[in-house]
């Protein structure tokens, strides 16, 4: 199988007042047409790497590799030309608070329509009965009305599954998702991520969903990618999660209250300096 | 210590919570459960006095409450929001912070009382005059509690004080609740759509849905299953298979 994503030894660094903060230190990992969880304290990284390889990040960082790249194409040395259509084009990138990341003065409807209009091809019409279609796949009941309406009078819920469907408007080839539900309750949480799982196989896409919560990641992919302090502590199939060695996944797992076990105190994560050593 | 009985609230024509009544004793601590837009939050922001179209009967230690809440029901009762990020002044200092509660109380002896407050909560001492933003999201979630906690009231009011954490310092911050509870005697009242952060810290809980309360458990019914309502089941499922 060829792999869609291709990570090999990646670096980013940030300059700060006192020299450069290592935010991501050598992590690799493929990507094929799968569900791949990155999982993570803020800070671990996760959502650099993301990034990294939408080349979003800030002209300052300091991006570094021994291969960066997305089905072939090297996203280091790729134009300006290249990387735009892959930004949104071939890889669609969904993020936590759809309040932010919609636009709050553009209607719903030409925002999916903008989207499919930057990356297919076809006139306004068409690009209209895409959307429609679109917010169909995506669950909402009433497409019509939703088309219509501005950000602010749908839900949360409702809005990330605006999010979704825009992404999905140019038919990309990899999501990836970057804490798509922490700002939903729980509910709404499962639907979401139910639903990102259901296109994503019925369309075949690959799957990168970045996220703190391990047992929910888990639960929606194959493989599980642990990051602490920029690097890839363990990688493991999400079905062996509770097979866990490294003692970062296992305190992770632990820390969570249960409502299946009771217990007088949570355990707390002890963080061994060892961690932060660099590793092969 | 806290009563609610037959609690309406109103937003314009939006009838958003609908009959609701529950009791919390002294040192309990009251779990208040259900989706967005049930009413939960609401509820709570009610009873802090920060929603002004109310009916029905409110009483916090034995005083019946009005619509204008006087300075000592503001000293009693504090309240801690969710995301730390809005809840803290940006330009102000955590001293500055911690110091404007003692003030508007005219509370004597405020320097060992901040320095009292940044122990409880395992805040460092350099942190106290820092601005938030030098803070992480965990430490400045301990800022609120501790701004919360430096009047001493007798009543605290969390509303997903945990959601916006990641799930390690969300195990350190219910851990410091539980510790703080405990040695100060509060009567609390938790609002989370997380069931499993409520059974941990709560002795009882009330799940709501459209504005009203359908069903209230302890929670050894909520651990057990033992709940009768279709919506608690609902919430019961979702959370086992989220953990499973």
């Amino acid at each position: 199988m060829s792999n869609l994503v291709e990570i090999r030894d990646l670096r980013v660094d940030f300059p700060t007042p006192t020299g450069f903060t290592q935010a991501v230190r050598g992590i690799s990992f493929s990507l094929g047409r799968e569900k791949l969880g990155i999982v993570g304290e803020s800070g671990s990284g996760k959502s650099v790497t993301g990034r990294a390889l939408m080349r979003l990040l800030p002209e300052a960082a300091r991006v570094r590799a021994g291969a960066l790249r997305f089905d072939g194409i090297d996203v280091l040395n790729a134009s300006e030309r290249q990387m735009r259509d892959l930004r949104g084009g071939r890889i669609g990138l969904i993020m936590q608070d759809p309040k932010f990341s919609l636009n709050p003065v553009m209607t719903v409807g030409r925002q999916i329509s903008e989207a499919w209009l930057a990356h297919q091809k076809g006139g306004k019409r068409e690009a209209r009965e895409a959307a429609l279609a679109l917010l169909e796949q995506v669950r909402i009941r009433d497409p019509q009305r939703v088309l219509e309406s501005y950000p602010h009078e749908v839900s949360g819920g409702m809005g990330q599954r605006v999010m979704i469907a825009m992404m999905l408007a140019p038919n990309p080839d990899l999501l990836i998702a970057d804490e798509p539900t922490s700002a939903l309750d729980a509910s709404v949480q499962a639907e979401i991520l139910k639903l990102i799982e259901d296109l994503v196989s019925a369309r075949g896409m690959g799957l990168m969903l970045i996220s703190h919560d391990l047992p929910l990641v888990s639960r929606f992919c194959d493989r599980v990618v642990v990051m602490y302090a920029g690097q890839v502590m363990e990688e493991l199939p999400a079905r062996d999660l509770h097979r866990a060695r490294h003692a970062y996944t296992r305190g992770l797992l632990e820390c969570m209250p249960s409502l299946s076990h009771k217990r007088a105190r949570l355990p707390t994560l002890s963080r061994d300096a060892s961690w932060l050593e660099p590793r092969a | 210590m806290i009563g609610v009985e037959h609690l309406n609230v109103h937003f314009g024509s939006n009838h958003v919570v609908r009959d609701v009544s529950f009791n919390v004793a002294a040192g309990e601590t009251f779990g208040l459960v259900g989706e967005s837009g049930s009413g939960k939050s609401t509820v709570l922001r009610t009873i802090a006095g920060l929603n002004a179209d109310w009916n029905g009967t409110l009483t916090v230690a034995g005083k019946t409450l009005g619509h204008r809440r006087d300075r000592a029901f503001f000293k009693a009762v504090q309240m801690v929001f969710q995301d730390p990020y809005g809840s803290l002044h940006p330009r102000q200092t955590v001293d500055r912070i911690l110091s404007e509660p003692l003030e508007v109380h005219g509370i004597p002896d405020a320097e060992a009382r901040i320095v009292r407050a940044l122990e409880e909560v395992a805040l460092p001492r350099a942190a106290r005059f820092r601005y938030p933003h030098q803070l992480s999201g965990g430490q400045r979630q301990r800022v609120a509690i501790a701004r919360a906690l430096v009047a001493d009231p007798s009543v605290l009011l969390l509303d997903e004080p945990t959601s916006a954490l990641d799930v390690s310092v969300q195990a350190e911050v219910l851990n410091l609740l539980a510790d703080l509870r405990e040695a100060r005697q509060l009567t609390c009242i938790l609002v989370s759509h997380n069931l499993a952060v409520v059974a941990h810290l709560c002795e009882r809980l009330a799940v709501m849905q459209g504005g009203r309360i359908v069903e209230v458990l302890t929670e050894a019914q909520l651990r057990a299953g033992e709940a009768r309502h279709s919506h608690t089941q609902d919430l019961i499922a979702l959370s086992h298979e989220l953990e499973a």
